[in-house]
C-alpha cells in the first residue's frame, strides 16, 4: 500500500519523528510517500531513512517542496 | 545490510520547561533518527515524569509533601529565566503552537512512541518520597548510578542541569 505524509509544516526534531513512527506503523514493502521542505529534512529524512534499514524509491521536486518516496523495508526493534 | 546503533543517554538534573524541551528535543530527534536514547531524571527532573501533572501533596512525609506541592508537575514547570510568576511557559507554549513548533507535551509523547527509555534516579525520589507509582506509567526503572553507567556505556552522555 502507499500512504502519504505531508511534514512541510514541520520542524526539527518532528520532520524525523513523524516519518519514524510513520513507518513503524505500515507494512514491509508498503510505501511512504513524504512532501517535505528543501534543506535539512530534504537532507536527513532519506538519510536516517536508509540508516534504518529502508529504501529510497525516489526523490522528486515538487514546486518549493520534494517528495521522497521510501519503501519499508526492516522493522524497528522492538521496546528495550 | 547491518543497521549501525548510536546512544545517547541524557541526565535530565533540570525541571525547568525550557530545558525539559531542550531534553526532550534531542531525546525524540536522536530516537528519530535511530539512536538508543536513555533519559535519566534525577532531583528538579523528576517533576516532568510525576503522573499528577499539577501541584498535589504527593510523597511519604510531611517536608516531601511540600516540596512536591511547590514544585508541582509538569504543568508547573517554571522557564529558567523571564519566567514572570509562572506565566511565561504558557505564553512560550503559545508561540511554540503559532510557530509549528512542537510543544513539550508533544515531544514527550514522541518520545514515548519512540520507545526512549524513561528511567527515574532512585536516591532523589527517596529524598522526595515519591514511589514508582507517583510517575508516568512509561518509566521504565527506577535505578542508581552503577545501573546507569552500564547503560549509557560505550555512548555519548550529556548532563542539563
Amino acid at each position: 500500500m502507499k500512504y502519504n505524509l505531508d511534514v512541510t509544516k514541520e520542524h526539527c526534531p518532528m520532520t524525523f519523528v513523524k516519518v519514524k513512527v510513520k513507518l513503524s506503523q505500515i507494512a514491509i514493502g508498503d510505501i511512504l510517500d513524504v512532501l517535505l521542505c528543501n534543506g535539512e529534512p530534504l537532507e536527513n529524512v532519506p538519510r536516517s531513512a536508509e540508516e534504518q534499514g529502508h529504501r529510497i524509491l525516489e526523490t522528486r521536486k515538487d514546486g518549493e517542496h520534494f517528495h521522497v518516496m521510501i519503501e519499508k523495508r526492516v522493522e524497528p526493534p522492538k521496546e528495550n | 545490510m547491518a543497521i549501525e546503533t548510536k546512544k545517547l543517554s541524557i541526565i535530565c538534573f533540570s525541571g525547568d520547561f525550557d530545558k525539559a524541551v531542550a531534553a526532550f528535543t534531542l531525546a525524540s530527534g536522536a530516537a528519530a533518527v535511530n539512536w538508543d536514547v536513555n533519559v535519566f531524571f534525577t532531583f528538579w527532573g523528576l517533576n516532568i515524569l510525576k503522573k499528577k501533572q499539577g501541584r498535589r501533596f504527593i510523597g511519604k512525609g510531611l517536608l516531601a509533601r511540600l516540596f512536591n506541592f511547590l514544585m508541582g508537575g509538569s504543568h508547573n514547570l517554571p522557564l529558567s529565566r523571564l519566567n514572570f510568576g509562572g506565566i511565561s511557559p504558557g505564553l512560550m507554549t503559545k508561540m511554540m503552537k503559532k510557530r509549528n513548533v512542537a510543544t513539550l507535551q508533544e515531544l514527550i509523547e514522541s518520545a514515548k512512541q519512540l520507545n526512549v527509555k524513561l528511567i527515574a534516579c532512585e536516591m532523589a525520589m527517596h529524598i522526595l518520597g515519591l514511589t514508582r507509582a507517583d510517575l508516568v506509567d512509561e518509566v521504565k526503572e527506577v535505578i542508581g548510578v552503577p545501573t546507569f553507567l552500564e547503560y549509557s556505556k560505550n555512548g555519548q552522555i550529556i548532563f542539563i542541569s
